[in-house]
């Protein structure tokens, strides 16, 4: 066999792979010489081995008190939670929507400022929103929702927005040719082809809020991460199973549930 | 109107499906409403506290950034180890619960059951638990954030690792690759580029946990939130609040200039 005969190998940017390979070799070396490895508490075995009896041990009278605070009302304060908060973001982000959909706004300097403000919102952390909100209207799940309310307005706005921008514009065309008012074409042409799928990514946030929704309590916005902290606080691994055990299985009710609502409504 | 003209006019859809879904959902709202005691009023009679809260904020506290540098570093720290780590381990994971590499049920079954355990337990519990285990410190966030990573990046790559072209499968097994030749030189080749765009997008999301892990001890910036919240220092917090989403946005463009390049 003639060495003749190989195709050589491509040698696209070579110089460039070797910076980017120098850079990340610098991050990770920065990176990892910073990790404390005397972190490890000596209780740490211990201390897992009764997690994990906990978990496997889980407190079932925890599951309903007569008097008050148990977990199923942590679990229904939390989804109340969820519920509103998305209600409140879906309602909010529709004018912010159709602000940063290119084909409703005119010039792309006002559409280019939906979208950044959007994005500013949605880099705002939802727990951080929550110690503000907490400040302003007391602990509680108020706070929590008033929180998720505004921070899902990110990410819904900007799938609203694309769906916006998919739409068909003949019917628009069409009822404009009519003498249509803009609201009519609105309400016409455009509500009925984007309600789908504003419904679809409605039902997503939902499945993403009530995740938030259950640790937005670990700073006393409401919900089943309140008890939670106070069992983790108090070492009370039995208490801290049984929340585990009800917020995996609600959350994967709700999920399932969701999963099919949205491939019926798409 | 005549009976036979009625006949023939199509029948509009029944209303009855579309009001009662908009019932309940109008009944679940009310519902939550009640349970979180939730009070439109309240919101605008605290609307001068928000308001006051805001003026606090203003002008942001520019001499605190000395402060809150070393933190921000061990945030990305934080994240930098998490991802990393929870990319490594994800990777024999994917492959074991990849239904076209392994045939046997009772493998991936188990293995996919776990991981979508992991995934309905948010970071912050996670940070929660190991911060009970292990202290204060960083060392708790990484590992929250190493397991949550392993939860996303190992599901998204066995979906890819499913959808990758049988042919240089088929072409390997028919020269007689043993199991390993064929896993690095048919299946690792189709999926690289797809893992490592999910492993920059695990990256993304992490940076923005990180930076709140602190508020359960888990080391980072999200300490800093709790403190200046708690000493009414607010021009503090907008500080940290400013910095946080100026690192979130340089981090995000940057990786999704990478994904681009790389997909």
């Amino acid at each position: 066999m003639s060495s003749t005969t190989i195709p050589t190998k491509p040698k696209k940017r070579v110089f460039l792979r070797w910076i980017v390979g120098i850079l990340l070799a610098f991050i990770y070396i920065w990176a990892f010489s910073g990790v404390p490895m005397e972190g490890f508490k000596e209780t740490a075995g211990q201390v897992s081995k009764a997690i994990m009896s906990g978990l496997f041990h889980p407190d079932w009278d925890y599951v309903y008190l007569p008097e008050g605070e148990d977990l199923l009302r942590g679990l229904l304060d939390t989804l109340a939670i969820a519920v509103l908060g998305t209600f409140i973001s879906a309602f909010l982000c529709i004018p912010f929507a159709f602000w940063a959909a290119n084909n409703m706004t005119k010039g792309v300097a006002l559409t280019g400022v939906g979208k950044f403000m959007l994005s500013f919102i949605r880099t705002f952390p939802e727990l951080v929103m929550a110690l503000l909100f907490i400040k302003v209207v007391g602990p509680g799940s108020f706070a929590g929702v008033l929180a998720l309310g505004l921070h899902s307005i990110g990410m819904l706005g900007k799938l609203f927005s694309e769906e916006i921008e998919n739409i068909d514009l003949g019917p628009s065309e069409a009822l404009t040719a009519t003498g249509a008012s803009r609201m009519q074409t609105l309400w016409f042409a455009v509500i009925p082809q984007v309600l789908p799928g504003f419904l679809s990514y409605t039902l997503y946030r939902f499945e993403i809020n009530l995740r938030a929704a259950t640790i937005l309590g670990i700073i006393g916005a409401g919900g089943i991460g309140t008890p939670l902290i106070f069992a983790l606080q108090s070492r009370d691994w039995e208490r801290v199973g049984v929340i585990l055990l009800g917020i995996i299985v609600m959350v994967s009710i709700v999920d399932v549930i969701s999963g099919y609502l949205r491939k019926k409504v798409v | 109107m005549s009976p036979i003209k009625e006949q023939q006019l199509p029948q509009p859809p029944s209303k009855l499906k579309p009001t009662l879904t908009l019932v309940l959902i109008l009944l679940a709202i009310w519902l939550s409403a009640i349970k979180a005691d939730v009070r439109i009023s309240e919101f605008f009679l605290s609307f001068g506290n928000m308001w006051e809260l805001i003026a606090q904020m203003f002008p942001p506290n520019w001499a605190y950034f000395d402060n809150i540098v070393v933190p921000m570093l061990e945030t990305l720290r934080m994240a930098v180890v998490g991802t990393t780590i929870g990319a490594i381990i994800s990777v024999p994971i994917a492959l074991f619960s990849a239904s076209n590499l392994i045939q046997t049920r009772w493998i991936h079954y188990p293995v996919r059951f776990v991981l979508n355990l992991i995934r309905t337990v948010p970071e912050l519990l996670l940070a929660a638990i190991f911060v009970a285990i292990f202290g204060l410190g960083p060392l708790p966030g990484i590992l929250a954030i190493s397991l949550f990573s392993v939860g996303i990046i190992a599901k998204l790559t066995y979906e890819s690792i499913e959808a990758i072209d049988k042919g240089p499968l088929e072409a390997m097994t028919a020269v007689g690759a043993n199991k390993i030749q064929w896993i690095v030189f048919a299946v690792i080749p189709q999926v690289a580029a797809y893992f490592i765009s999910y492993v920059l997008y695990t990256f993304e999301v992490n940076v923005r946990a990180a930076a709140i892990l602190g508020l359960v001890g888990a080391g980072g910036i999200g300490l800093y939130y709790d403190h200046t919240l708690g000493f009414l220092e607010y021009d503090k917090t907008n500080m940290i609040i400013i910095f946080t989403l100026v690192v979130v946005l340089i981090i995000d463009y940057i990786s999704t200039k990478l994904r681009e390049k790389l997909l």
